[in-house]
């Protein structure tokens, strides 16, 4: 680490206040909050979608339904080495009908596109939602799907040597984006 | 209650990541860390078959083989319907069927199966140790679906799973296990896992169904159930084995019951939310009586349910080979 450069791209209080036009954009584009739910990927998704959904209540006042999604069993590269240890999985928590539902996809960093693909898989095994929105704090660029998300915090061109870790209070004790050119992988 | 409420947070790291062995022969050969991560992915695996669609793509393209030298319909069931939910590719052999009836060793019979390359056998046998021999033989990882009086690993796990699931943990609490204690790879794998996981575990049974040697395990022995189940925070009944038994163990059945049998009565010793547990097939009047197998203590049908959950962790963690592998 000691020879990896990083910057801070985001503060808390950017992260703050993109959040914020993030939740307002919602409003805005679906007119009100009704028929939405959160569902964020694990792990930063979550908290992410957590923090939507308490603005969104401060904006409209109502409640927007929030679930956890894990994706790892739809990873398309879970099996594709012979051998070697299983990534951990958690628990999906999706406690409502996502049927008929404008579903707002959350997650940290929109990368290759390809954990965006495995969570589309997965939503629709828990039904036909009416539609799914994507939200993503950091759009880093590099996709290798075409994929692209609704609502972006930061568009953030890297390299794709760099890597760009989104930490928050709940998992990591503060809040920032910080670049890091890593020196060795 | 707001709808978030039933999200939790699970950020923390688990101990392990990964099984140390490519095989689950027993819980002898699990460390508490293990059997933690199995647990846990049970975990995340219970949740899908809540779900509208029960399938998750996670074993597509794998094969599994469940290889059945032993009637069973509970646990041949329980594995299958968790390789379908994996989206795994099936086959079920049963003695019936196979040419072991035509004499072919079970060496034979795995290295056969071997040539057409299946990445996991699920093996029940008659024999303790047949897991360990076709182990030793093959490459394709083998899971312990009971062997002989040695050891019911996805068993034990599955108990544990339902005893933690409402009691948070194992640790500290008095489990009572009951019934045919020389027959039982059940109770083998439950006092291991239970041991080892801090619970205090008794064992109760007519003495001449009582191994001489079981308190080597950690375990305290007594032939008086009130002794056993008087402050448990769970009961687990043993079936009696009929099958395996060829001598005069007991008088008779009913004598049994009068003396072992789980009765409401007896229920009463235990604490006021005792879990009353039974692997399965319960043999009703025997072992257990049917108001305490059908009364609301009793998660027996809780413990099926599990089974499929454990058994997915199981064959999940197992898929990806082991970590001190290398890669072929």
């Amino acid at each position: 680490m000691s020879d990896s450069k990083s910057a801070v791209v985001m503060d808390a209080d950017r992260i703050a206040r993109t959040l914020t036009r993030i939740a307002h954009e919602i409003v805005e584009r679906n007119k009100g909050v009704d028929g939405l739910a959160l569902v964020g990927i694990r792990t930063r998704g979550v908290h992410i979608a957590r923090r939507l959904a308490r603005i969104l209540k401060q904006i409209s006042g109502d409640d927007v339904p929030t679930g956890a999604l894990d994706i790892t069993l739809y990873r398309d590269d879970l099996m594709r080495h012979p051998v070697g240890p299983q990534p951990v999985i958690r628990r999906t928590e999706i406690p409502f009908s996502i049927d008929n539902k404008k579903i707002l996809l959350v997650d940290d960093v929109l990368y290759t596109g390809r954990t965006t693909r495995a969570a589309l898989d997965a939503l629709i095994d828990f039904g036909r939602p009416q539609l799914i929105q994507l939200i993503v704090l950091v759009d880093r660029g590099h996709r290798e799907l075409p994929i692209k998300a609704d609502y972006v915090g930061k568009n953030l061109p890297t390299n794709p040597d760099e890597s760009v870790q989104v930490r928050l209070q709940e998992t990591d004790g503060n809040d920032e984006v910080v670049l890091q050119q890593e020196a060795i992988v | 209650m707001s709808p978030q409420a039933t999200v939790h947070d699970i950020d923390q790291r688990p101990a392990v990541t990964s099984l140390r062995s490519k095989d689950l022969l027993g819980i002898f050969e699990l460390t508490p860390d293990e059997i933690t991560l199995i647990l846990d992915t049970a975990d995340a695996m219970k949740e899908i078959a809540s779900r509208p669609i029960k399938k998750v793509p996670a074993l597509r393209g794998k094969t599994v083989v469940n290889l059945f030298f032993e009637p069973s319909t509970r646990t041949r069931t329980s594995f299958e319907i968790a390789e379908k939910r994996l989206s795994a590719d099936t086959l079920n052999i049963a003695i019936a069927t196979s040419s072991v009836v035509k004499g072919e060793t079970l060496a034979d019979t795995a290295l056969n199966l071997e040539a057409m390359h299946p990445d996991m056998i699920v093996l029940r046998h008659s024999s303790s140790g047949a897991c360990h021999l076709l182990s030793r033989i093959c490459r394709s990882a083998i899971i312990n679906a009971g062997d002989g009086m040695h050891e019911h690993p996805t068993q034990a796990l599955l108990d544990a799973f339902t005893i933690r699931e409402r009691k948070r943990q194992l640790k500290g609490l008095k489990v009572a296990i009951i019934g045919d204690l020389l027959h039982s790879r059940v109770l083998r794998s439950n006092i291991l896992l239970l041991t080892r996981m801090g619970a205090e575990v008794w064992v109760c049974g007519p003495p001449t169904l009582m191994p001489a040697d079981i308190r080597r395990f950690g375990v305290t022995a007594t032939s008086s159930i009130e002794a056993a189940v008087t402050g448990a925070d769970v009961i687990m009944l043993l079936r009696i084995q009929l099958e395996r038994m060829e001598g005069a163990y007991f008088p008779s059945l009913r004598e049994y019951f009068n003396v072992f049998g789980m009765t409401e009565a007896r229920m009463k010793l235990a604490t006021p939310d005792v879990m009353i547990m039974h692997p399965g097939p319960m043999n009703r009047g025997v072992e257990i009586a049917s108001e305490v197998a059908d009364g609301p203590y009793s998660v027996i049908l809780d413990q099926v349910a599990n089974g499929v959950a454990v058994r997915m962790a199981v064959l999940y963690l197992l898929a990806g080979g082991a970590e001190h592998e290398e890669a072929a």
